[in-house]
């Protein structure tokens, strides 16, 4: 559609350092959820939280059926837990990959567990990091200073998109 | 009581919680994100904690009764839940007889989970009640501060 590559560009051309960066984090332990969404907050970040992949994808525009929607959307980084039902944090992550209009976005996958299979199964999936929980203040104070940072690809009007 | 006595209590109380090993680090890291908007988010959370928990225990009671049919993937997948928010927290004993916990199930060991989750409980009403005057006299204190 004529339109998809201008909707991929816009989370860029609209993002501003005035703004606040908008973290998705998608966790099905609720305890995490809070603890990660005021870890955010106070990183001066606005914080959606999803309790599984499937609400993550849904929020996203991603889920099967759905026709992604990114008028209003705009979400800077992705932080998800590993060991979800239903969805791992890997399935989720490779999902957001394939996506054309969603694929830039940071994806951070969090474990309590340290395997490294596990760990190199999502860098090699395009996780922008893997980090062990619990989290703490400066793993999201580090991980705002990524948004910060201009994201890589085609962006600025470049139409890598067909 | 004045507000320098009730916040050395506090003081004394907190290190002892700590000493005794009852939480570690990560109890701090989460008094580190209170502020005057958000003073209570530690005592939020624990509160929180404690309610979900009454679940988690309830599920691992019950799929402990079936005794020659245990399903100790699904123990392991509870417990799992359980030690992953005690240690968002910082509930250090708690979260060790998680571990040991699972350590039982992954050893098929029935009277090893038994005799850990009797274990397990124990420290966990141990901490909330611990935690309950913990938040209590760190309340006083704040309203102290406030006169």
């Amino acid at each position: 559609m004529a339109n998809t590559s201008s909707f991929s560009s816009s989370p860029s051309t609209k993002f501003s350092f005035d703004e606040k960066p908008h973290v998705l984090a998608v966790d099905d332990n609720l305890i995490d959820r809070k603890v990660i969404e005021r870890l955010f907050i106070n990183s001066t970040c606005k914080v959606t939280t999803a309790e599984n992949g499937k609400r993550a994808l849904e929020y996203l525009g991603l889920a099967d059926g759905q026709h992604p929607n990114h008028n209003d959307l705009k979400v800077n980084l992705i932080i998800t837990d590993y060991s979800m039902p239903g969805m791992t944090g890997y399935e989720l992550l490779k999902r957001i990959k394939e996506s054309p209009t969603m694929k830039e976005i940071p994806v951070v996958v969090v474990s309590s567990e340290n395997i490294p299979t596990r760990i190199n199964q999502c860098m090699q999936g395009g996780a922008q990091e893997f980090l062990l929980k619990p989290l703490q203040l400066s793993d999201a104070t580090k991980l705002r200073c990524h948004i910060k940072k201009p994201l890589q690809g085609g962006f600025a009007g470049e139409d890598d998109h067909a | 009581m004045d507000r320098k006595q009730l916040q050395y209590q506090v003081a004394c109380m907190r290190k002892s919680l700590f000493d005794q090993g009852y939480l570690d680090e990560q109890f701090n890291q989460l008094e580190d994100l209170q502020d005057e908007a958000n003073p209570n988010f530690v005592e939020e959370v624990v509160t929180l904690f404690y309610s979900d928990s009454a679940r988690f225990i309830h599920n691992i009671e019950q799929a402990m009764i079936n005794k020659p049919n245990i399903d100790y993937g699904k123990l392991d997948d509870y417990m799992h839940q359980f030690k992953g928010s005690s240690s968002s927290f910082g509930a250090k004993k708690v979260k060790k007889e998680c571990s040991q916990f699972r350590e039982c199930c992954s050893a098929g060991n029935i009277e090893g989970c038994i005799k850990t989750f009797r274990q397990l409980k124990l420290e966990h009403a141990t901490l909330k009640r611990k935690l309950e005057t913990y938040f209590q006299l760190v309340k006083q204190a704040g309203i102290a501060e406030r006169r």
